[in-house]
């Protein structure tokens, strides 16, 4: 399936993450890391500001469609078996390399952590791998 | 007024994350697929979010502290072993498979769309057996550490 290349909406929209990113740091001093955020705000001590800032996120789509009209656009690419494995798969993997895109390739790469940029490195490097051999290995 | 800036972080992430498309699998799976429906948008996302993040922690990590807690909360561990690798490996391939990770998937939860919730109900399960497996280990071997994230 295609995608058209959307430089300045990509942007606009990294940097807005990215500001967010920072407020949270600068308001509470935590990274903003959603698999971290996700799992303290279901079990642990202090689940109160991340059920907030979960709810900001959640927020995030709607406010955009007040915005441009319409929601964001949400096209799967796989069959709702591949996807609910997919969704384990993923859980685990981040809970024990301890962080994802977010956690690892945005917080943990601005503080130039080297566990967060061999993380960054080997999921990036993985992903491009699994998605050449599904579509130009097994699809192709 | 904690909470109204907390909310407002997030508003800006998940406002953030769905204007740059990272919340769409097929957008997010073509930044991968040089070799085929080549979509660079990823790069500027993820580029864009790691600049304003650089700069913005330089800033505010020169601070004593946070504006509304006493310290800051940045993680310690400085481990690069087999746990780490093999579970970013892990992660990789399960994003590279549907193309959402956990970030770009929880802002767009509230547009229901059910491949959406499928995804995350199944990934709150991966996180939650993953947690119990590590700390599993962790009680059987003093050395090891628990879950944390």
């Amino acid at each position: 399936m295609e995608t058209e290349f959307t430089p300045l909406a990509s942007l606009i929209g990294g940097l807005l993450i990215g500001v967010g990113t920072v407020l949270l740091m600068w308001t509470r001093g935590n990274v903003f890391g959603a698999t971290g955020i996700l799992s303290g705000a279901l079990v642990g001590p202090d689940r109160g500001w991340r059920l907030t800032l979960l709810a900001g996120m959640i927020s995030g789509p709607w406010v955009y469609k007040l915005a441009t009209g319409a929601l964001p656009a949400v096209q799967p690419t796989v069959g709702m078996g591949v996807m609910v494995l997919g969704g384990v798969i993923v859980g685990m993997g981040a809970t024990y390399g301890s962080g994802c895109t977010s956690g690892h390739g945005v917080c943990g790469m601005a503080r130039l952590s080297p566990r967060s940029i061999v993380a960054t490195l080997v999921f990036m490097v993985m992903t491009g791998v699994t998605v050449y051999v599904i579509r130009h290995v097994v699809g192709g | 007024m904690k909470h109204l800036i907390l909310y407002f972080a997030g508003l800006l992430f998940g406002f953030g994350i769905s204007m740059s498309g990272m919340g769409n699998p097929a957008k997010v799976l073509n930044f991968f697929d040089v070799a085929g429906t080549w979509d660079p948008s990823l790069i500027l996302v993820m580029g864009g979010a790691l600049v304003t993040t650089f700069i913005g922690y330089r800033v505010v990590l020169k601070r004593p502290a946070p504006a509304f807690d006493a310290a800051f909360h940045l993680p310690t561990s400085r481990v690069i072993d087999a746990r780490l690798i093999g579970g970013s490996a892990v992660f990789g391939i399960g994003w590279g498979v549907t193309g959402f990770c956990p970030g770009g998937v929880l802002p767009v939860l509230s547009t229901g769309a059910p491949s959406v919730l499928l995804f995350t109900g199944a990934m709150i399960g991966g996180m939650f057996a993953a947690r119990a497996l590590i700390q599993a280990r962790a009680n059987r071997n003093p050395g090891v550490a628990g879950p944390n994230v």
